[in-house]
Formats: structure tokens, C-alpha cells, sequence
């Protein structure tokens, strides 16, 4: 069943109201038109339904999400993703800061660029491990914090993404893919980084296809190069940091 | 050897003709402090964190416990403390790791505060015989009431925010379950429903053994957002937004890896033995616009039915924070003082961030007050609320209930030694070592904390009553039955109150 909406002058929470009924009446599809700017869109929402959205939603998409899949025909403001726990969000554009903050579970594909803070502080556990694919670039301290999961940059404008400092500073957990690697002098703080064997690239292969095959583009640009992996120098970054009282 | 061993901070006796050589101490104690050897209990004071348990446990009181039997050249400025924390850290170049509250010898206002009694011009009420209003609601109150008629009656129109209600204006605050035990956790959930009120979870997620109680429980949201997915925010009473904590304010938590044990990784959500680490902000929070954000989301994604409170540390601009977070769409701001507990925090900032409760509360209340806006969020005072008197003391300078700590894991056995970053209290609270946590039976500690809350309940009633007053909500604010007893002018004036004898 599609249930088409008209989201032009509404406030979100009508919005989420009428995304959340449609949902309990079986909706599996949902169209939301004439989008501008609307926060929270499927913020803790749950079940099978395909979410496609035009036009641009307010910061906050998908947040604490469990199970729909949101297609966005445009760009994304700050955090989509946060705080998700399982589904997808696939953007046909960039998004600002914060993307995938706190992510638990599932899957975002940003066809371009992503800001500031990108995936911080991700984290996995048992069988849910987060993944964000970045087509293009990404801006400082991406992944900081990282606990677990998978963060995958192309730079498909580029032969590497262009990406600024402060890369994994303070990651623990996860890894960071970034094809053709960054400078040294951009690695974050307890970050180091190394070239991905083939065994590895293997992992990072399906998540590359499922990123071209959203957006239509030639996963063979992308895969016959190198790659590399931030990942942490230690899992316990601040065990020798501090000293017992007594 | 150029620093050498420091004195002893405690020394251990053990009274030979008393002891019976049972070996209850040397089973007590986790941290090695007594072993057997023959017919003699041998003794190691080093170890010693004076936490009591052979004290308590041994059957002739035969243990004797002494501070600091060698003590330096006495001095006022180069404490014992001092001198200490400089070897230590001269040994180790680190930041000193310390548990519980600030243990600065700071002055204590709420000792500086006195209570008011009716004397013959208004008569005192007893509570046995009126009733005495203690039930408090925690959420925004409607600035304007409108009504309208429907089928001929009237009804009511304007919509009300959801919120909590209490039987006593005293809660349990927020101690993560890694923080405190399992046993621990339970014991207080007990305690709260059993006294309807209310206990928080802290950041460590909400185990299933607590679902029974979870509408009794407000479920954390801290910048590690550790445990939290949509059904944890549905199954709480209420969200509560942790950005900053009484005991280290500014700065992130951090669970090492020794605490993370199976239980604990499956309610926080992340692999066994890994470090927890909270950054010191939230990451998606860089602006009070953002904290509104937050609120917002944390309310659309609940649908609008759960009050969302946000903790702030007590600190130089509490007030004007406050007004902001009230703005925020928040329903009630948690403010905790400089003395508040915690599991583990940097000694530095324990002992010399942040302000009392006592002067951030009355400055948060007459802001709100000042900007019109005092009914849209509640206060909750928090950090250093040792007795009913502090609870009836901070209401009066402004707060709507209070949130208890420490007080609540001394009513389990806690005796306050200030260990509990080593993770193996004796106590069964602060460790998550199964042998100790079995050490805490909760259907003997829910009743004692039960107790407390109820015998805090009945002495707050009794000084109400004596102050010719029947309902907590008329002791709110009520500044003008307080006066300080040697205050200076300064904070006097910040308080808002007269000296004894005006």
C-alpha cells in the first residue's frame, strides 16, 4: 500500500503523526512531497516501510529509528541517523554535521558530502553494527569517539576524499575506510592508520556495490584502488591517563 | 626510594583477648587488608579504605579502626592531602582518580540556614490529626487555564503537559547500573515504587529485571547514549538529559573495561570489556538552540507523552542556563550541586568546580520567577541532601523536589569511604564482582531505603506542620521561613533571605 502525503506548510509533528498512522494502517510505501526543512521525520519510528522523501527534511532525520528505510531526494540537514538503531536512509545529495551521531544499527548511503563530526561516536554490539558510506568528502573529526561499526569514504570526485583534521581522535572501537588513505598529520589523536589487506577489502567490497547500486554509479571506479583503515592504537585510549586516590 | 612510603592512612587493631578467630574479616574484606596465618589474624593497614566491613561484620567487636595514626608535621596550608596528591602524582605523572562527593572542607549552607516555627500568633498544625499535603507533580504547569462549553457543560481546553506525579517531594537520582550493582539497582526501584516516587537509571541503559518498575523510572540520555533505543525512551516515566553532573562538571564519564561485564555490555549496548567512554559534550548539543533540538526529538519520538527533564552541573551561570533549558520545551531542569556522588571522577574537579546546590537553586527560582517562566519547567535539586531538614530547606529556597544519592546507598550499608572507582566495594553497591554484589539481598535494602524515604516523608510533614503549614507547595519558595544563621551579606542576598533576628 503507498500513502502519499503533502508535507508542504506542515509542522512536523502533524507530519509525524500522519507518517505513524499510515504505518498502523499497512502502509508499506510512503511519498512525502514539497519537504522544507522538517525536523524529526520517522524520529523513532518502527516497521517495514519504505519512506521516500522530496525535497529537503529538518535536522534530525531518522532519529532513534528501528526498521523503516528513508530515500531522500535531496540533501540532508544536521544528524540524520542519529541515535538510529536498524534500517537505512539513503541520500541522493550531502548532509551537515553530526551524521550518524551515536548510530547503533543499520545502514546510511550519502551520495556526496557529509560536515563536520560524521559518524562520532558509533558504536557496535553483538550483531548490530552501524555503516555509513560516504560517496564524497568529509570534514574534521569524523568518526571521533568511534566505539564500533563501519565508516566508508569514496571520494568519488577525487582520486581521495579531500578531508581535514582530527580523523578518529579518540576511536576505540570500528574502523574508518577511507579510499587512498589522508595525510598523517590529519589522524586524530589515539587513531592510527594502515593499508587494507585484500582479506579485508573483501569486507568493505558489498557495502562499496550497495553504495553504486543506490545511486546508480560503477562500483569498478571504486574498487580497483587502495584503501585504508583508521582504526584505534588502543581499546582503552584512556587507561593510563589516571591514578586511584589511594 | 626518594619519596619513600607515606604514613599510614588508617591502621587496623584487632583486640586479641575479643577475638575469637572466626575469619569473618578476612572473608569480608576485598581488599586484603586481614589474612589467617595459625592461630593469629594478621594485618596489612595499607590496604585499608576504611570501608567498615570487618567492623560490621565481626561478631566481638574486636576490630579497632585509627586515621591517620602517623600524621605529617601538623600545617594548615600543606595538608596531609596535599602532600599526598603531590607524591602520588610525582610517582605517576596522572590525573588523581577519586569517587563520592567534593570532600574540600568547604562551609555548608544548609547548616547556615534555620527553619521557622508557629508560636502563638498562628497556631502549629499536627500532622497526626490534618492532613499534610506532600504529593508534588514534576512537569510544566499551564501559564492560563481556558475553558469552553461542550453538551452544556464546562470542559476544560487547554492541554495539559504531561506530568509525574510523587507522594513525597524525594526521589532517587541517576546512578548507572555499572556504576552501582544490579542488586543495588533493584533495591532502589523497590523502594521508589513501594513509596511512589521516582528513581533514574543513569546512562547505563535499563536492565529487564527492571522493566516491573520501569514506571517508576527515568531513563537517561547522556552524550554516550549508552542503552538508549526507542524502547528504552517508551518504556521510562520520563527522559532525562544528562549534560552535565555536580561532581565533574564540563567533563565526560568514562565506565573502564574491568566494569563491563556481561550484564552490563548487554544493557549499555556495546562488547564486553570495552571502555565506556562519555564524551564531555553531546556531540549533537553545541548550542542551547541544539538542546532544543534534542528535547524535541526525544518528545516527537515519544509521541509527547513523557515529561523530558535536563541535568545541568550547578556552576557560575546556573541561573541564566536555566532559563535557557526552560525555554528549551524542557518540563522540569535538574540542577545538582557541587557536592553531589559519583562512581569515579578526577579529584581536581570533584573538589573545585562548580557551586553549592543551595545558592544555584534560589538563583535558578528567582530567575525563572524574574523572566515569568517559573511554570514551565520544575526544579529538582540535586547533589548534598544529607536530611528531611536540607530537603525542607532547599523547597523553601525554590525547589519543586529533590533527588537523593548518597544518602540512598548509605540506607544499603555504604559508609562513605570513597572507593568505588576501584570497583570492589565491600558493600555490594559499587562493584559488579558477583560474590560482593550477592553481598546486597534487596528485599533487605529496598525496606531500608523504603524506611528512609518514609521517615524523611514524616519529619518533613512534622516540620511543615510546625511551621503552620499544610502543603508542600505553599513551603515552595517560601524564602521568608528561613533565616541564616551567619551568612555573609553576599549570599544572603543571593539566597534572598533575612539573618536570625530580622
Amino acid at each position: 500500500m503507498v500513502v502519499r502525503i503533502d508535507a508542504r506548510g506542515m509542522h512536523y509533528t502533524p507530519l509525524n503523526r500522519a507518517i505513524r498512522e499510515a504505518v498502523a494502517s499497512g502502509a508499506t510505501e510512503i511519498v512525502l512531497d514539497n519537504v522544507m526543512g522538517q525536523r524529526f521525520i520517522a524520529d523513532g519510528l518502527r516497521g517495514d516501510v519504505t519512506i521516500t522523501i522530496h525535497g529537503v527534511p529538518g535536522g534530525d532525520l531518522g532519529m532513534f529509528m528501528s526498521g523503516p528505510t528513508c530515500i531522500v531526494h535531496g540533501n540532508c540537514e544536521h544528524a540524520p541517523g542519529n541515535t538510529m538503531d536498524a534500517g537505512q536512509i539513503i541520500i541522493h545529495g550531502s548532509a551537515g554535521d553530526a551524521v550518524a551521531h551515536s548510530m547503533r544499527g543499520g545502514k546510511i548511503f550519502v551520495r556526496d558530502n557529509i560536515g563536520y563530526r560524521g559518524g562520532i561516536h558509533m558504536k557496535q554490539y553483538l550483531e548490530k553494527r552501524p555503516i555509513l558510506v560516504i560517496g564524497g568528502s568529509a570534514r574534521a573529526f569524523l568518526g571521533e569517539y568511534m566505539a564500533g561499526g563501519l565508516i566508508l569514504v569514496l571520494g568519488k570526485e577525487d582520486d581521495r576524499p579531500r578531508i581535514d583534521r582530527g580523523i578518529g581522535s579518540g576511536i576505540h572501537g570500528g574502523m574508518i575506510v577511507i579510499r587512498g588513505g589522508i595525510d598523517e598529520e590529519n589522524l586524530g589523536v589515539g587513531a592510527m592508520m594502515s593499508e587494507l589487506s585484500p582479506g579485508e577489502m573483501s569486507g568493505i567490497e558489498p557495502f562499496v556495490r550497495e553504495f553504486s547500486g543506490n545511486f546508480g554509479l560503477d562500483p569498478d571506479t571504486f574498487l580497483n584502488d587502495r584503501y585504508f583503515r583508521v582504526s584505534p592504537a588502543s581499546a582503552r585510549p584512556f587507561a593510563s591517563k589516571y591514578t586511584w586516590e589511594v | 626510594m626518594t619519596i619513600g612510603s607515606v604514613p599510614l592512612r588508617y591502621k587496623i587493631g584487632v583486640d586479641r583477648d575479643q577475638c575469637m578467630l572466626c575469619g569473618r574479616c578476612v572473608e569480608n574484606c576485598p581488599y586484603g587488608v586481614f589474612r589467617m596465618e595459625g592461630e593469629r589474624i594478621h594485618v596489612n593497614s595499607r590496604v585499608c579504605v576504611a570501608c567498615h566491613r570487618c567492623i560490621a561484620m565481626c561478631p566481638r567487636d574486636a576490630i579497632s579502626l585509627e586515621e591517620r595514626p602517623v600524621d605529617y608535621r601538623s600545617h594548615p596550608i600543606w595538608t596531609p592531602q596535599v602532600r599526598e596528591s603531590i607524591y602520588n602524582q610525582a610517582r605517576s605523572g596522572k590525573i588523581i582518580l577519586s569517587g563520592m562527593g567534593n570532600a574540600q572542607d568547604y562551609p555548608v549552607i544548609f547548616d547556615r540556614l534555620v527553619l521557622d516555627a508557629c508560636q502563638v500568633t498562628n497556631p502549629s498544625i499536627d500532622p497526626l490529626r490534618e492532613p499534610m499535603e506532600l504529593r508534588t507533580y514534576i512537569g510544566k504547569k499551564p501559564g492560563v487555564l481556558r475553558f469552553g462549553e461542550k453538551d452544556g457543560t464546562t470542559v476544560l481546553e487547554t492541554r495539559l503537559a504531561p506530568n509525574l506525579m510523587l507522594e513525597t517531594p524525594i526521589m532517587i537520582g541517576h546512578m548507572s547500573y555499572g556504576a552501582i550493582s544490579l542488586n543495588a539497582q533493584q533495591s532502589l526501584a523497590r523502594a521508589v515504587k513501594h513509596a511512589g516516587t521516582y528513581m533514574g537509571t543513569g546512562e547505563g541503559g535499563l536492565h529487564e529485571s527492571l522493566y516491573p518498575y520501569q514506571d517508576r523510572i527515568i531513563v537517561q540520555v547522556a552524550s554516550g547514549r549508552f542503552g538508549v533505543d526507542i524502547n528504552y525512551l517508551e518504556r521510562g516515566a520520563a527522559i532525562e538529559i544528562k549534560i552535565g553532573q555536580g561532581a565533574k562538571p564540563g567533563i565526560g564519564g568514562h565506565l573502564p573495561g574491568e566494569k563491563v561485564c556481561a550484564d552490563v555490555s548487554c544493557t549499555r549496548m556495546i562488547p564486553l570489556g570495552s571502555d565506556a567512554i562519555s564524551p564531555a559534550p553531546h556531540h549533537d548539543i553545541y548550542s542551547i538552540e541544539d538542546l532544543k533540538q534534542l528535547v524535541r526529538s526525544l518528545k516527537e519520538a515519544t509521541e509527547w507523552k513523557k515529561p523530558v527533564f535536563v541535568k545541568i552541573a550547578a556552576v557560575h551561570n546556573s541561573a541564566a542556563i536555566a532559563a535557557g533549558i526552560a525555554r528549551s520545551g524542557a518540563d522540569a531542569v535538574v540542577v545538582d550541586g557541587f557536592r553531589g556522588g559519583t562512581g569515579a571522577a578526577p579529584r581536581v574537579f570533584r573538589d573545585h568546580v562548580g557551586i553549592p546546590v543551595e545558592a544555584a537553586i534560589a538563583s535558578v527560582d528567582a530567575k525563572l520567577r524574574t523572566q515569568g517562566i517559573r511554570n514551565e519547567v520544575s526544579i529538582i535539586a540535586s547533589g548534598g541532601i544529607r536530611e528531611s531538614a536540607d530537603v525542607a530547606k532547599i523547597i523553601a529556597l525554590g525547589a519543586d523536589a529533590v533527588y537523593i544519592g548518597t544518602a540512598a546507598l548509605v540506607a544499603m550499608g555504604c559508609r562513605v569511604c570513597g572507593t568505588c572507582y576501584r570497583g570492589l566495594c565491600p558493600w555490594g553497591i559499587a562493584t559488579q564482582r558477583p560474590d560482593l554484589v550477592a553481598r546486597l539481598d534487596p528485599d533487605v535494602a529496598s525496606v531500608n531505603v523504603g524506611n528512609l524515604i518514609h521517615a524523611w516523608t514524616l519529619e518533613l510533614s512534622e516540620l511543615m506542620g510546625a511551621a503552620g503549614i499544610n502543603s508542600i507547595e505553599s513551603l515552595r519558595g517560601n524564602r521568608d521561613r528561613l533565616r541564616g544563621y551567619l551568612l555573609d551579606e553576599g549570599i544572603m542576598k543571593v539566597l534572598d533571605i533575612k539573618p536570625v533576628g530580622a
